[in-house]
């Protein structure tokens, strides 16, 4: 048995050790907000959080992920909509929405570690892709998140 | 009982779930699935006692908005509160027991919309004149002194009111009126407005909302492998060791492909890894680039070829001219890469009854899939449609996934089965845009105008693979003679002939089929506005009759880019004037390269005129698709054939476009009205031809061929 911390909570799960984390997620753990789309870490749409950082969770062996914290979509906010989120809904980013989990959680995690990124701060943070061709809402989305976190933080929001 | 409803799902589902927190959003639509207290005024319309009002949405939802702005559409002549509006997709199974009642449930050809906005309408209207009739007969007044509007109706002379919800019941017992009128789109309140897309916050909240995301009861997975070479079959199949794997259930031999079905996903593709498969792959293992190349080609040099055209004598007007410009254009294979892989999961309960759930362009044709390989009735079958990771054509017409998903079930009786495609799978086993090659003649007059075209088209007919020429009058396949049988310059003397060339790879409808075609025309239109020395807007604008709305378009294109106004150094420009899928548009692209020769696009400019707009940010967004989805395909994609089988086998060898190679879109839109036209495919027809011709302006070089990574360009 593995013990994973997703989403805050300690979940055993019995698996090969080197099943990757997107279908310990999706298929034992009944979070689907993960998506597969490649298999091979090209397209971002796995994406969670592990200890804070992005991770392609399609090429990711369960094993490393024990001990740390895995953050999927679901568990991004602790109550309602992380501001991503809300900025994702504001600016109607989505078309199919199916990359979009995965562009969220990229997203939100540039923005933790960099509040105002610039449009080369993201272009080199958001390497995943999208059929639909969502880019131009996902940069402005972005942009009008970090500006709701500064004004938060200024006490303006 | 011959669906599931809501509820009953949700119980099942949580029974078995363990604790866990089973998540189910699935839109399942049926009477049952509504408390008993709602009602149903008529098909599109239920309204629940609270005055929340559900619209039943017949076609499906891939990214472009309209399960929202149909949901616009209906509302508007229904004038209800918009706030309390939520849509949901109407039932397959109940579709065809109650006489196809939502009309065609197909989402394709940009037609959501434009093909069910009459009888959209008129649902809303009929609604609301119940709901005043409802009303007037509680207060025993004439109806027409009723008025309706944001949900409550009014009794003029006493100001009386009564809400929707308080009288939907009574309404929904009520004749229709068969005579409604419609608002004039003017007076428009919802419609016409770029409200909140509906389906947004739940995908943003990462809910099971697609079809790879169905999770059920005792739920089993399947990965397929299909003969890498098309129209292979299974020869033999030896799952010892893949049977021995943990979790593996099944290895699954149909035949033409075999499947691995086990307790979870990534189980399942392991061990299909490990089936020894040995095909029979048939007589197309030889075929390769090369030879799909000679295909098309012969079909340039055919005698007596059908014509999609003939206006006038081109031959004795070719002869005749002044000059005369050839050109021969090619492209690639296309595969749609959705982000989703092609799945269905499908659940043959003991009682005879077929649960399917799946993304789906087509929920009728997927019926009928279901019912052929099930053998079992309509009515004993539900397709419960589900979100789409995008469409753009793969889902329609070829319904192979269901078709798998459905003999999987019957492999497995009683237990549901989550069939999922690998990207692998998904690369090679497509219905591609067809590869096409095309020759233009055009014959000059003096003055460098174009007297004369003949446009020869060699190229696989998509109508035949689904349609078996049913759909091919004179033999002309609609898609691939597009953009020139129906050109709208005013040239006298035209002639398209068309070669049909259809190869052993399947070929289907990709995001504005025969798009090809516009790339070549207006490539071509570009090299002859050259050769006379005129500018490429006013040379189009001079073939344009008064009245084309695409002259329309190409003047508002080219005054949002500021045309005629010179560009910084280093930046160049093209222009391209297409109209299709009931739009017309005209796009501007404006890019540079950098010194290694790289063309980076940087701003295109579109002006789109569909008559109507439903919701204008949809439709914007529509238009910025349509730029990243074309843009993949002139800069880098391409689907080579070797072996008989595709050589790409994921997104490093077929590429998408980065965010940091996305130009900026700027979308004008200027509906002229009297018409209704489309916004999934249309902006896209342009995008190559407008790019193509600014990397022209740029470097003098002319690109016949897509896409650019095979082209050596150098700034002039």
């Amino acid at each position: 048995m593995l013990t994973l911390n997703v989403n805050g909570r300690a979940r055993s799960i019995d698996v090969e050790p080197e099943m990757p984390l997107l279908w310990v997620l999706r298929d034992e753990l009944n979070l689907p907000g993960a998506k597969y789309g490649c298999g091979v870490g090209l397209c971002g749409a796995c994406t969670v959080h592990i200890d804070g950082q992005p991770v392609r969770s399609c090429s990711l062996p369960v094993s490393e992920a024990v001990g740390r914290k895995v953050v999927t979509i679901e568990g991004l906010a602790a109550k309602g909509l992380h501001r991503v989120q809300q900025a994702w809904i504001e600016h109607e980013v989505p078309q199919c929405g199916y990359c979009q989990t995965g562009q969220i959680m990229a997203a939100a995690a540039l923005l933790a570690n960099n509040p105002h990124p610039t449009d080369a701060d993201i272009d080199t943070a958001m390497t995943n892709l999208c059929r639909c061709g969502t880019y131009l809402r996902v940069r402005k989305a972005i942009h009008a998140a970090a500006n709701d976190l500064s004004a938060a933080s200024t006490g303006k929001a | 009982m011959t669906t599931v409803s809501r509820r009953e799902f949700l119980k099942v589902s949580s029974a078995v779930g363990g604790g866990l927190a089973l998540q189910i959003g699935f839109p399942v639509a049926s009477r049952a699935a509504h408390a008993a207290e709602s009602a149903e005024v008529n098909a599109w319309v239920v309204i629940h006692p609270d005055d929340r009002v559900v619209v039943r949405i017949a076609r499906s939802e891939m990214g472009q908005g309209s399960f929202t702005a149909l949901a616009q559409l209906v509302a508007e002549e229904l004038d209800c509160e918009w706030s309390k509006v939520s849509a949901e997709f109407a039932s397959p199974n109940e579709h065809f027991r109650r006489n196809r009642v939502w009309g065609s449930m197909s989402t394709g050809g940009s037609q959501a919309i434009r093909t069910s906005q009459d009888y959209l309408r008129k649902a809303g209207a009929t609604a609301r004149e119940m709901l005043v009739a409802a009303a007037a007969a509680q207060w025993k007044v004439p109806p027409d002194q009723c008025t309706a509007s944001a949900g409550t109706i009014v009794h003029g002379v006493t100001g009386r009111k009564l809400r929707y919800g308080q009288v939907a019941s009574a309404a929904a017992k009520l004749t229709p009126p068969t005579d409604v009128r419609l608002r004039d789109p003017s007076a428009w309140k919802i419609a016409g407005k770029p409200v909140h897309r509906l389906d947004i916050p739940d995908k943003v909240r990462g809910k099971p909302v697609f079809g790879v995301d169905v999770a059920l009861p005792g739920m089993l997975h399947a990965s397929v492998a299909q003969c890498p070479v098309f129209g292979g079959k299974v020869n033999s199949v030896d799952g010892a060791a893949a049977l021995t794997m943990r979790g593996v259930k099944k290895v699954v031999r149909e035949d033409d492909f075999v499947a691995v079905v086990a307790d979870n996903w990534w189980r399942a593709n392991q061990a299909l890894k490990q089936v020894k498969i040995e095909w029979d792959t048939g007589s197309n293992s030889q075929v390769d680039n090369q030879a799909i190349a000679a295909m098309l080609r012969d079909g340039l040099e055919a005698p007596n070829l059908p014509q999609a055209r003939k206006i006038g004598d081109a031959r004795a007007a070719l002869a005749s001219a002044a000059k005369v410009i050839e050109a021969e254009y090619q492209s690639p294979y296309l595969n749609h890469a959705t982000m989703e892989p092609q799945t269905c999961t499908a659940w043959l309960k003991p009682e005879g009854f077929l649960e399917v759930w799946t993304s789906t362009q087509a929920a009728e044709s997927s019926m009928t899939t279901a019912a052929e390989v099930s053998g079992l009735p309509l009515d004993k079958i539900e397709v419960h449609k589900m979100m789409l990771g995008g469409g753009f054509g793969r889902r329609g017409a070829p319904q192979d996934f269901v078709r798998q998903g459905v003999a999987i079930a019957k492999a497995m009786p009683g237990v549901p089965v989550k069939m999922m495609w690998s990207r692998e799978e998904d690369m090679q086993h497509g219905y591609y845009r067809p590869a096409s090659v095309v020759r233009i003649k055009a014959g000059l007059d003096v003055q460098g105008r174009l007297t004369a075209m003949h446009t020869t088209i060699a190229c696989p007919s998509i109508s035949s693979v689904f349609a078996r020429n049913a759909r091919m009058p004179g033999g002309i396949d609609g898609p691939a003679v597009r953009s020139f049988g129906d050109m709208p310059y005013t040239v006298p003397h035209q002639q398209v002939d068309y070669a049909q060339r259809n190869g052993h790879v399947p070929v289907g409808y990709w995001r504005a089929p025969g798009q090809q075609n516009a790339y070549y025309r207006e490539s071509f239109i570009d090299e002859l506005a050259a050769a006379a020395g005129k500018d490429p807007v006013e040379y189009r604008l001079a073939m344009l009759d008064p009245s084309d709305k695409n002259r329309r378009v190409l003047e508002a294109v080219a005054k949002a880019a500021s045309w005629s106004t010179a560009l910084p150094k280093g930046m160049y420009r093209g222009v391209a004037v297409a109209d299709g899928f009931g739009s017309y548009t005209a796009l501007v692209a404006e890019l540079m390269l950098t010194p290694a020769g790289e063309v980076k696009v940087k701003r295109v400019v579109i002006a789109i005129d569909s008559g109507y707009v439903v919701n204008p940010d949809s439709c914007r967004a529509q238009a910025e698709s349509n730029v990243v989805y074309g843009l993949g395909a002139v800069l880098y994609q391409q689907n080579n054939i070797k072996d008989g089988r595709i050589v790409e086998s994921n997104f490093h060898d077929f590429k998408l476009p980065h965010i940091d190679e996305i130009p900026q879109v700027e979308t004008v839109l200027v509906p002229s009205g009297g018409f209704w036209g489309g916004h999934g495919e249309a902006a896209i027809l342009g995008l190559a031809p407008a790019v193509c011709n600014a990397i022209f302006a740029a470097t003098g070089k002319r690109i016949r061929a897509l896409p650019l990574s095979h082209q050596d360009l150098q700034p002039i």
